[in-house]
C-alpha cells in the first residue's frame, strides 16, 4: 500500500511544472514578438527622422524649391521646423512629438498632420480593408482548387490569369476599367466616394457603388499573389505521408482536403496576406490617386509633388506602424491558429 | 585542368539549357525579352531623327490610329509608337541598375551574415528585418520624393529598398552550403574566409541569385512605371509610365483616347511578365520540386 502510494506523489508536482514551464514559455513567446515590433517601431522612427531631416540638407529649401517664397519666410519656416537648433536637439523634439501623437504641420494644407490623417483615415481603412477580405478569399480559394486539380485547365488558366495580372500596373488598369466602365458604358462614377445630396442609409448603397472600380483594381493586382502561395504551400502538403493515410483510411476528398492538408497549408498563406500589407497600403495610394477616393493615399500623393515633408513623414510612419501593429496581431494569432507554432 | 574545367561548364551549360526548353512559357518569356532587347538597342535605327523631339514634332497632337501614325499621336504630336520603342531604353535600364544595386548588395550581406555568425550576423538580419517590415514602396516613393526627380534617383530608391528579400535568401543559401564537408575541407587545407566566400560559397549561391534577378528586374520595371507616374520620374524621359500619367493630364481617360493609354500599358505587362516567366523556369530547373507544378 505504501509502494502504490509513493510514485502517486509527484505527478501533480511534475505536471504543474510543466504548466509553468510552458506559461513562462509563452510569455517569453508573447514578450519577443512585443519587444520585436518595438524594436522595428524605433527604426522607423529613426529612418524617418534620417530620411526627411538628414537626406535633404536643408528640408526648408527641398519645399519651397521653385515657389515665390522670400528669405523672410523661409528663415521663418526654418524656426517653424527648429531647424536653427542642434541635429540632437531636433531629434528629441522630434522623437518626443511622434511619441505624443504629434507629427506637425503640413506645409501646404497649414493644419497638423494628425489632423489631415483624420479627416481622411476611414475611407482608406474601408477601402485597404475590404479589398484584403475579399482578396485573402478569392485568391485562398482559387489557390486550393487549382493545387487539388494541379495540372488541370482550369489550373493552368487560373495561373496564367494571376500571373498577367501580378504584371499589371495597378493604376494603368484603373485607367482602363474607367475607360471601359465609368466614362465608357457609365456603370459606375468616374471619382469620389459618394455623391452629393445623398443622405443617411442611402449612403450605404452610394459609396458600395462607388467603391466597385477601385476595389476591383486593388484585388485584381493584390489577389494572384496568395492564390501563388496558397497554392504551393498546398502542393507540398499534398505529398506527405499523412495525407496519403487519409485517403487510405477512404476518408473523402472533400474531408481530407478540408481537414488534413488545408489547415496545414493555411500558416504560409497568413504570414503572407499579413506581410504583404505594405503592397496593399501602397496599391491604396494609386487607387485613391486615380479614382479620387478621399482618403490617405490621395493625400500622400498630394504630399509628393511638394514635396510636403512634414506630411509624407507623418503618413509613412503611419502606414509602417500600420504594418508593423498588423504582424504583431499576426504574430499573436499564429499559435491560436496553428498547434505547432505554439510556446 | 582548365581545359576540364571549362568542358565540366559547358556540359553543365548544355544540361541547363535542355532542361529549360521543356519551358513552354520560359521559352515564350525568353522570345519577348530578346525583341525587347533588340528594340531598345535598336531604337535609334527604328526611329526618325525628330522622334522624340517637342519643338519639332512628326505629327499633330492627339490624333488616333491612321496609316502615317499606327497607334496614334501624343499630346505633342510624336508617334506613340516611337515613344513606345523608346520607352523600353529607359525601362530596361533603370531596370536592371536598380536590380544591380539590389542583388549586389543584397548578396554581399547575405554571404557575410552566413559565414560570419555571431552578433554580426543577427545585427545584420536584425536590419533586413527592418526594412523588410517597412512598407517598401512608400519608403522607396518617400526616398524619391527627397531626393528630387531623376532616372538616378528611381534606380536608387527602388535598389536600397529591394535588397533585403536577396539578402535573406542568399543567407539561407550561404548557410546550407557551409554545412557541407568540401568547406571544411577547403577550411583544413588552409583556405581563409575570403577564399571560402568567394571561391566554394558565392558559386553555389549564383544559380538561386540568378532567378531571383530575372524575377526583381521585372518588378523594378514595374515599379518604375509607378514611380514615373506618380511624377517622380525625369520629365523630360518618355518612360511608359510617364507616358500613361502625360495620357491622364490630358484627360485621355474621360475623352477615351484608348490609342494613348493602352500600349504604353501593354508594353509594361509585356516585358514584366516576360522577365517573371523566365525567373519561374530557371527556378524550376534549379528546384525540380517545383517544376511539376
Amino acid at each position: 500500500m505504501a509502494d502504490s502510494a509513493l510514485p502517486t506523489a509527484p505527478v501533480p508536482q511534475l505536471a504543474q511544472s510543466v504548466r509553468d514551464r510552458s506559461g513562462v514559455r509563452r510569455l517569453r513567446y508573447y514578450g519577443e514578438k512585443l519587444g520585436g515590433s518595438l524594436v522595428s517601431l524605433f527604426a522607423v522612427i529613426l529612418t524617418s527622422f534620417f530620411l526627411f531631416r538628414i537626406i535633404p540638407g536643408d528640408p526648408v529649401r527641398t519645399m519651397t524649391h521653385g515657389r515665390p517664397v522670400s528669405i523672410e519666410q523661409q528663415e521663418q519656416l526654418r524656426r517653424d521646423f527648429g531647424l536653427d537648433k542642434s541635429l540632437a536637439e531636433q531629434f528629441w523634439t522630434y522623437l518626443t512629438g511622434v511619441l505624443r501623437f504629434d507629427l506637425g504641420e503640413s506645409f501646404q494644407y497649414n493644419r497638423p498632420v494628425t489632423d489631415l490623417i483624420g479627416d481622411r483615415i476611414w475611407p482608406t481603412v474601408l477601402l485597404v480593408g475590404t479589398s484584403v477580405i475579399v482578396s485573402a478569399a478569392l485568391g485562398l480559394w482559387l489557390g486550393v482548387r487549382g493545387a487539388w486539380n494541379h495540372g488541370s485547365l482550369g489550373d493552368r488558366v487560373n495561373t496564367g490569369v494571376a500571373l498577367t495580372l501580378w504584371s499589371v500596373p495597378s493604376f494603368w488598369l484603373g485607367l482602363i476599367l474607367i475607360v471601359i466602365f465609368a466614362s465608357g458604358l457609365g456603370w459606375f462614377p468616374t471619382s469620389g466616394m459618394e455623391s452629393t445630396g445623398v443622405e443617411g442609409w442611402e449612403r450605404i448603397p452610394d459609396v458600395a457603388h462607388h467603391m466597385v472600380l477601385p476595389l476591383v483594381t486593388l484585388v485584381a493586382v493584390v489577389y494572384a499573389q496568395y492564390l501563388m502561395i496558397m497554392r504551393s504551400s498546398l502542393l507540398d502538403e499534398m505529398g506527405s505521408d499523412y495525407i496519403v493515410t487519409a485517403r487510405a483510411k477512404g476518408l473523402r476528398d472533400v474531408i481530407v482536403r478540408r481537414r488534413h492538408a488545408v489547415p496545414n497549408a493555411l500558416l504560409p498563406t497568413v504570414t503572407l496576406i499579413f506581410v504583404n500589407l505594405g503592397f496593399v497600403v501602397f496599391g491604396a495610394v494609386l487607387v485613391e490617386t486615380i479614382f479620387s477616393w478621399p482618403g490617405l493615399g490621395q493625400l500622400f500623393y498630394s504630399g509628393l509633388s511638394v514635396p510636403d515633408l512634414p506630411l509624407v513623414q507623418g503618413l509613412f510612419i503611419l502606414f509602417s506602424a500600420a504594418v508593423i501593429l498588423m504582424n504583431l496581431v499576426a504574430d499573436l494569432l499564429y499559435p491560436v491558429l496553428d498547434p505547432r507554432v505554439r510556446p | 585542368m582548365n581545359g576540364l574545367v571549362w568542358a565540366r561548364r559547358r556540359r553543365t551549360a548544355a544540361r541547363f539549357w535542355s532542361q529549360y526548353r521543356q519551358n513552354r512559357a520560359g521559352v515564350f518569356g525568353l522570345v519577348v525579352l530578346a525583341l525587347f532587347v533588340l528594340t531598345a538597342l535598336l531604337a535609334p535605327v527604328l526611329t526618325a531623327d525628330n522622334a522624340l523631339s517637342v519643338t519639332r514634332p512628326p505629327g499633330s497632337p492627339l490624333q488616333g490610329p491612321s496609316a502615317d501614325f499606327l497607334l496614334g499621336t501624343d499630346r505633342s504630336g510624336r508617334s506613340m509608337i516611337d515613344l513606345i520603342i523608346w520607352g523600353s531604353r529607359v525601362s530596361l535600364t533603370v531596370g536592371f541598375w536598380a536590380t544591380f544595386i539590389s542583388i549586389a548588395f543584397g548578396t554581399l550581406f547575405g554571404i557575410l551574415a552566413g559565414h560570419f555568425g555571431g552578433w554580426g550576423s543577427s545585427l545584420l538580419m536584425r536590419v533586413t528585418d527592418w526594412f523588410l517590415v517597412m512598407p517598401s514602396l512608400v519608403l522607396g516613393v518617400a526616398l524619391a520624393a527627397v531626393l528630387g526627380r531623376s532616372l538616378t534617383t528611381i534606380i536608387v530608391a527602388i535598389g536600397v529598398t529591394s535588397w533585403p528579400t536577396t539578402a535573406r535568401l542568399v543567407r539561407a543559401q550561404t548557410l546550407a552550403v557551409e554545412a557541407r564537408p568540401y568547406i571544411e575541407r577547403a577550411r583544413a587545407l588552409g583556405g581563409g574566409h575570403l577564399h571560402v566566400m568567394s571561391n566554394h560559397v558565392l558559386p553555389n549561391v549564383m544559380p538561386i541569385v540568378l532567378a531571383q534577378t530575372t524575377l526583381m528586374v521585372g518588378s523594378a520595371i514595374l515599379t518604375e512605371s509607378t514611380f514615373a507616374f506618380l511624377g517622380l520620374g525625369d520629365p523630360t524621359t518618355a518612360s511608359w509610365g510617364a507616358t500613361i500619367q502625360a495620357a491622364r493630364d490630358v484627360g485621355a481617360v474621360s475623352s477615351r483616347m484608348w490609342w494613348y493609354i493602352l500600349p504604353p500599358g501593354i508594353a509594361i505587362v509585356l516585358v514584366v511578365l516576360a522577365f517573371t516567366l523566365v525567373g519561374r523556369a530557371i527556378e524550376g530547373v534549379l528546384n525540380p520540386k517545383l517544376r511539376e507544378r
